[in-house]
Formats: structure tokens, C-alpha cells, sequence
């Protein structure tokens, strides 16, 4: 007893403690470690990176240094002077020998549509330049340096961090005077977009509700049996690439396809229906894609309700609907929750689907990601994109931690 | 307990099959009074709970019919029944506090906001459970959420209850305090109680009478004494308390006595035993004798005790009040003695002599089991 009251002996307890359980850590540390590595590397490395190319903006700084020196003095008001054309030229010869004016021009371009080419141009002019003033030269080679507007641009798009494609991506771009403003009515874009996905999402989340919820509740409250081979049917496109349903939708929904013929068979219609290339399409293949994840969670919640709750409301005077919907029904919410969350979260990245099965007004947020990535090259923009994507999805959690509690989530 | 001679519950001819193939429950005739405590006892796939089950309403007879105070029940839905239940695991509602599980079966009989106010609190009152009102279910104990199971039951003043192993889950010391508490709520509110268990302690202190279940078939229905002392068969010897086996074949019967020679068919006889024949048919039939351990002398004086033999003691087990003592006799091995721990026993060692007797009057001559 007396060994534990001293705070020397204490203090040697403690530290045999550690050492007794030193093994037991390692060990874990070791369990841990190598998918610990994985996804530090592939996952959370690569998110960082890309997060940080949308506000990466090395164009212009990089390739007009000179340029960028001059203007720093510039009032933002008139044409620049002399000196800073100068340093234009010789920017321009730097980089036309190293051949980086296209990128610079393509940087331009995203703001002043046509400022490649009169870069290109320009670059080409300026090597053959030999003396001055090379202000007349410039405005006579092409309006575009002669307005203010130009210069102003060129001065934003030579900060080495810019707010450009984040604005972008809400529509939003810097004014003449610095301050957000919308960009003109004709350009606007990715808020559509943005709605677009949360409403496809929404309605996709709703309709494997309504769908899986009915048949979770049958599978968990049917015998062993028989629940097992409708489990079967349920898993059976878990089992099927995803790009195979897709392209079986095509088939089936085609304009010549199965459904239009029974349609119009049956009577139904007098003209084939356009089912494909549509909302309708891409919402039906997606729910058939994404019921699995909104039922199984429900399914493995129902699977843990005695079936007493219900019988117990039964013999106190409630009726079979009641029963249900004041017993039942709220013992279900963690699964709808989950099941819902999960599948929500999933549509606002779909691709493929709504690719193959989708006409370009069903285009979601992904398809822009992968055209700026793939197409355009335009890495800013894609990152852009992505991370207010991620950032919509991370606040949902927070709303539905808020609202649910995140523990209180099972999944199965 | 009857206050009326008209019958509450009736149970006619009542057959229950789940496959189509076998009985769960095999041509039912039950009554139930008013004001009774009835338990059903049995092991378990006896169909004990399959019976509680069709009288809530929760199973539909597959034949036979199911009356209440003269009215056949057999179609009537279970939430129209107007009878009270409590679950094996309660089945309180996770989702609402003690107040709102209270007050759930009287909204949904549309009763007054004050008269459910009044009423939940004379309900938590009567299990002495005031001041955990706003828990949930998850925040109780146990016993508390058995407490709060049974004013859940009671508070819309239904007729009957009924009782599936509601006391399954406690550990014994709970148990026995809740089955007081049960038996008390039962003699102040005069409500009929029909109680399902396994457990025949259970059973034998609350019950007014008690439906002893096997294979589908009530055994025997009796009061708690009457099931102990007079056991009209051998299953309900056997369930209901320790009980010592020999088996025999009847060499004389009359009237109120019989004599049984032990020994299995085709083997000489190891003794003949005085017996009361309970229900043996004639002379030549096998049987089994139930003797209760209690009821077995040590060294006893003759006169009364009419069987007397010589037993081997083989193990004993001190128990406090009372020795448990095993001894071998007429070929049984396993033939128990309760010897009570009071003055004048004899002391005794395993590998000893001893001769012991008892009455042919507590030695009942019952089916060969």
C-alpha cells in the first residue's frame, strides 16, 4: 500500500506503465500504419495539391516579371506609359524563347475572350521590335492595348494567388473597380450547374427512398428464406459495373428501345418518347444505381426493431397506420438518415450516368470538373470546382451532424 | 379470486398451427375468471406464449374459438381488444420519455389533456417512479423500465393483462422483490392477470391457479399447492419443484392404495413399494412413482411410514437450513433427501447405511414416464 502513495515510486509506476504497454502500441501503430500511408498518399496528399492549383495563378507572374514591376506604379486609370510597354517587349522576348506566350496568352483568354492569338500575335511582333516607342507600336498592332480594361486584367492576373476561378465557379468575377460582381447574364454557368446537381441529387436521394424504404421494410420482416433471395436481387447490381447499367439504360430507354415499343404497343403513347438524353433518363438510372445505398442501412436498422414495439402499441388501443408511423417509422430515422446522406452525397459526384444517359442540360458538376481537367487543360477552374463541391458536402455533414448526430448514423 | 360465476375468458377447442403440419397448440379448453391471476407455465415451444399470443391478438386461431365476456374475440383486432401487455423486454418506446409511453395509449383513445396528465401521474405514482418522468427508456435500469412496462399496461384500466416473462431479464433478487410488487398491484386493482413464465417459483408465488404447459397440451391446471403436493401426472411432478422417480409395475391395486414392484420390465423386482394410485389403469401396467424429497424419513420410526428400505448415501451438499443428501436405493441412485438442519438428525457420511421410509400416501403412482 505504501508504494502507491509515494510520488517517487508513483512517478516509476507510471513510466513501467508505459513501458509494459509499449509493445501493445507499436503494434497498433503498426495494424494502422500501412493504410494510414495509403491514404495519406492517395487520397489526402492529392486533395491538398489540387485544392491549392485554384488559387495557384503562376501564369503571368512568372513569364512578365518586368511588366508586372512597371505597373506596379500604374494608376489603373489611364493607358500605362512608355516604360511599361517596354518591359512588355522585352517579357514578350524572354518568352517567346522559351515559347511560354501561349501560356500566358491562355491565362488571358479565360477573361478577355480572343487574347490568345493577339498575344501570340503580339509576342511574334515584339521580338522583331527594336527600338522604341513601343506604345504606338502596340496600339497599332491591336485595339486590345489601347484599352484600359486590358491593362487592368493583366495586372489582376499577375498576382501570384487569385480568387479568379473560385469566383469563376459562382458565377462571380472582379468588377473594373476590384469589387465581386456577376459576370454578364450570357456567361453565367456553374450556379445553374451547382443547382442542377443538388436538385438531381435531391430528387435521386428521394426517389430510393420511396422505392428501397417499402422494400427494406418487407425484407426485414419476411422469413429468412425468402428474404434472402430478394436480398439477392437487391445485390445483384451491387455486383454489375457501374458503366454496364449505365449503357443497359441506353438500351432500354432508347428512342427504338423496349420501353417506347411497349408504349406504343400498349397504346399508351402515339409518338415514341424521348427517355433518353433526358432528366428523366439520367434520374431513373441513377436511382437504379443508387438504391443498394439508401436501402441497406435502412434495411440493417429495421433488422434490429423488435417486432414487439409494434405489437406493444397494438395492445394499447393504436391501430395497424399509427402503430406504424408514431412506433415504427421513428426507430427508423438513423437508416433513413444514413441511407439518404450516403446516397446524396454520392449523386453530387456523378459522371458517367448522366453522361451516356443525360442530354447537356443534365450535365452535373463532375462533367465540368472532368471537361476543365481533360479538355481545356484549365487545372485552376477543375480545382475550383471540385473544392466548392467538397466544401457544399462537408457542410451538408455539419448540417446533419447538427441535425441528426453523426453517431446516432448506422450503416449496417 | 372469482367476484362472478360468468366465465371472462374462454378458450373452446383452440388449435394453433404456424407450418400446417404439427400443433403448436392441441385442442385448448381453458376459462379464465374474473379478478384471477393465471399463469401459464411450461418450457419453452410448450405453447404457452403461442396461447397468450392469440388472446392479445397478435396470432389468429387456426381452430376453435376465443371468447371474452361472451363475445367471440377470434377476429377482432388486437388494438380493439382493450387488454393490457407487457413484453418480455419491455418494448418501451426508445423514442419517447416514461411520460410519453405512458400517455400514448390513453391519446390514442382521445382522452382529455388533463385526464392524461392525472392519470400518467397516478400511474408513475403507483410504481413509485415520479421523478423519472422525463427519462428515456436507455436512461432506466432494468427494474425501472419493468416498472414503467407495467403502469404502461395498466394506465388505460384494461380488464385483463397479460404477461410475457416480464421478469425474464432481472437478476433473481429483483425478481423476487418485483413478483411481490406484481401480486400486490394485482389484489389492489382486481385486474385479471394472465402471466406466462418458465419459471416455476415464479409461477407458484404469484398465481391463483396455474395451466402447466407440455407438447401443447395443459397438463394440469390447479392452484400453486394442489400442483406441488398432487401432481396428477408425471411431466408436472417433474417441472414443479424436485421430485424422486421409480418405476415400476402396479402387482396390486385397490381402491385407495397400490403396490408397485420397482425394477424395469423383465428384470427382478428390487422391492415393492405402497403407493396412492393417481392414474394407473389395472394390475400389470408400468408406472412412475413420484415422491417428493422432503417427504423422506431418515432412521424413521415405523407405523406411518409404510416403506421402508435399505439406502447407500452417496454425496451430500450442505445447504444451511437444510442438507441435500443422495442416496441409492432400490436401484436409483439419484434419489434425493432433504434432510432440514435441526435438532436430533443424525449426521451422516457418504458410503453409510442408512434406512429410510416414507408415507404411501405422499408416494404418488402416476403415467410411466
Amino acid at each position: 500500500m505504501s508504494v502507491t502513495t509515494s510520488p517517487l515510486l508513483q512517478g516509476s509506476l507510471k513510466a513501467r506503465l508505459r513501458r509494459a504497454e509499449r509493445v501493445q502500441r507499436l503494434r497498433a501503430i503498426g495494424l494502422v500504419a500501412p493504410l494510414f500511408i495509403f491514404i495519406l498518399i492517395t487520397f489526402v496528399v492529392p486533395i491538398i495539391i489540387l485544392m491549392t492549383r485554384s488559387v495557384d495563378n503562376p501564369e503571368v507572374a512568372e513569364n512578365l516579371p518586368l511588366t508586372m514591376a512597371a505597373l506596379s506604379d500604374w494608376d489603373a486609370t489611364t493607358l500605362p506609359d512608355e516604360a511599361v510597354f517596354a518591359a512588355l517587349v522585352e517579357d514578350l522576348k524572354t518568352a517567346q524563347a522559351s515559347r511560354n506566350t501561349g501560356l500566358v496568352g491562355k491565362r488571358l483568354n479565360y477573361e478577355i475572350s480572343g487574347a490568345r492569338s493577339k498575344l501570340l500575335q503580339a509576342g511574334r511582333a515584339a521580338e522583331k521590335m527594336t527600338a522604341g516607342p513601343y506604345k504606338e507600336q502596340f496600339l497599332e498592332l491591336d485595339d486590345l492595348w489601347g484599352k484600359v480594361e486590358t491593362w487592368q486584367v493583366i495586372q489582376r492576373a499577375g498576382e501570384k494567388i487569385t480568387s479568379f476561378y473560385l469566383l469563376k465557379s459562382l458565377d462571380l468575377q472582379r468588377g473594373v473597380d476590384g469589387a465581386i460582381v456577376q459576370v454578364s447574364p450570357d456567361q453565367r454557368l456553374f450556379v445553374d450547374v451547382f443547382i442542377r446537381t443538388l436538385g438531381i441529387s435531391t430528387m435521386v436521394t428521394v426517389a430510393t427512398l420511396l422505392l428501397g424504404f417499402p422494400l427494406a421494410y418487407i425484407l426485414a420482416t419476411l422469413p429468412v428464406r425468402h428474404s434472402n433471395l430478394l436480398m439477392i436481387f437487391v445485390l445483384l447490381p451491387f455486383w454489375t459495373s457501374l458503366l454496364v447499367r449505365t449503357t443497359a439504360w441506353v438500351v432500354v430507354l432508347q428512342t427504338e428501345g423496349p420501353i417506347n415499343d411497349l408504349l406504343l404497343w400498349t397504346g399508351l403513347t402515339d409518338e415514341r418518347l424521348q427517355l433518353i438524353f433526358s432528366r428523366f433518363g439520367t434520374i431513373v438510372a441513377m436511382t437504379h444505381i443508387q438504391l443498394p445505398f439508401t436501402l441497406l442501412p435502412i434495411y440493417s436498422v429495421m433488422k434490429t426493431i423488435s417486432p414487439n414495439y409494434v405489437r406493444a402499441a397494438r395492445s394499447l388501443g393504436s391501430g395497424p397506420f399509427h402503430a406504424f408511423w408514431t412506433i415504427y417509422f421513428p426507430q427508423t430515422m438513423p437508416g433513413i438518415a444514413a441511407g439518404c446522406l450516403l446516397t446524396f452525397i454520392l449523386c453530387l459526384g456523378y459522371y458517367i450516368t448522366p453522361a451516356l444517359v443525360g442530354g447537356p442540360t443534365d450535365q452535373m458538376i463532375s462533367y465540368f470538373v472532368a471537361l476543365y481537367t481533360n479538355r481545356e487543360l484549365n487545372w485552376g477552374q477543375a480545382s475550383a470546382l471540385g473544392g466548392i463541391l467538397l466544401l457544399a458536402t462537408l457542410v451538408l455533414y455539419a448540417v446533419y451532424n447538427r441535425l441528426v448526430g453523426i453517431d446516432k448514423m448506422k450503416l449496417g | 379470486m372469482g367476484t362472478s360465476n360468468e366465465p371472462f375468458v374462454t378458450f373452446s377447442e383452440v388449435q394453433k398451427t404456424y407450418d400446417g403440419e404439427t400443433l403448436v397448440v392441441k385442442n385448448l379448453n381453458l376459462t379464465i375468471q374474473h379478478g384471477e391471476f393465471l399463469t401459464l407455465l411450461g418450457p419453452s415451444g410448450s405453447g404457452k406464449t403461442t396461447t397468450l399470443m392469440m388472446l392479445a391478438g397478435f396470432e389468429v386461431p387456426t381452430h376453435g374459438r376465443i371468447e371474452m365476456d361472451g363475445v367471440a374475440i377470434n377476429n377482432v383486432a388486437p388494438h380493439k381488444r382493450n387488454i393490457g401487455m407487457v413484453f418480455q423486454n419491455y418494448a418501451l418506446f426508445p423514442h419517447m420519455t416514461v411520460e410519453e409511453n405512458l400517455a400514448f395509449p390513453l391519446q390514442v383513445r382521445k382522452i382529455s389533456r388533463s385526464e392524461v396528465t392525472s392519470k400518467v401521474e397516478r400511474a408513475l405514482e403507483m410504481v413509485q417512479m415520479p421523478e423519472m418522468r422525463k427519462r428515456r427508456p436507455a436512461q432506466l435500469s432494468g427494474g425501472q423500465q419493468q416498472r414503467v412496462a407495467l403502469a404502461r399496461a395498466l394506465v388505460f384500466d384494461p380488464k385483463l393483462v397479460l404477461m410475457d416473462e416480464p421478469l425474464g431479464a432481472l437478476d433473481k433478487q429483483l425478481r423476487e422483490h418485483m413478483q411481490i410488487e406484481i401480486k400486490h398491484i394485482h389484489e389492489r386493482l382486481g385486474v385479471t392477470i394472465v402471466y406466462v413464465t418458465h419459471d416455476q417459483s415464479e409461477a407458484l408465488t404469484m398465481s391463483d391457479r396455474v395451466a402447466v404447459f407440455n407438447d401443447g397440451v395443459i397438463q394440469q391446471l390447479a392452484k400453486p399447492s394442489d400442483l406441488y403436493e398432487r401432481p396428477e401426472n408425471s411431466f408436472v411432478a417433474q417441472f414443479i419443484g424436485e421430485n424422486n422417480r421409480l418405476s415400476g409395475r402396479i402387482t396390486a391395486l385397490n381402491g385407495g392404495a397400490c403396490a408397485v414392484e420397482i425394477g424395469s420390465q423383465g428384470e427382478t423386482a428390487k422391492g415393492e413399494v405402497k403407493a396412492t394410485p393417481i392414474s394407473v389403469k389395472d394390475i400389470g401396467s408400468q408406472t412412475t412413482l413420484s415422491l417428493r424429497p422432503e417427504r423422506v424419513r431418515i432412521n424413521p420410526e415405523g407405523g406411518i411410514y409404510a416403506n421402508q428400505f435399505d439406502a447407500e448415501v452417496q454425496e451430500l451438499i450442505y445447504l444451511g437450513d437444510h442438507t441435500r443428501c443422495r442416496v441409492s436405493v432400490l436401484g436409483n441412485s439419484n434419489f434425493i433427501i432433504k434432510v432440514p438442519n435441526a435438532e436430533g438428525v443424525p449426521s451422516l457420511t457418504p458410503g453409510q447405511t442408512v434406512r429410510v421410509g416414507w408415507k404411501p400416501e405422499d408416494c404418488r403412482a402416476l403415467d410411466a414416464f
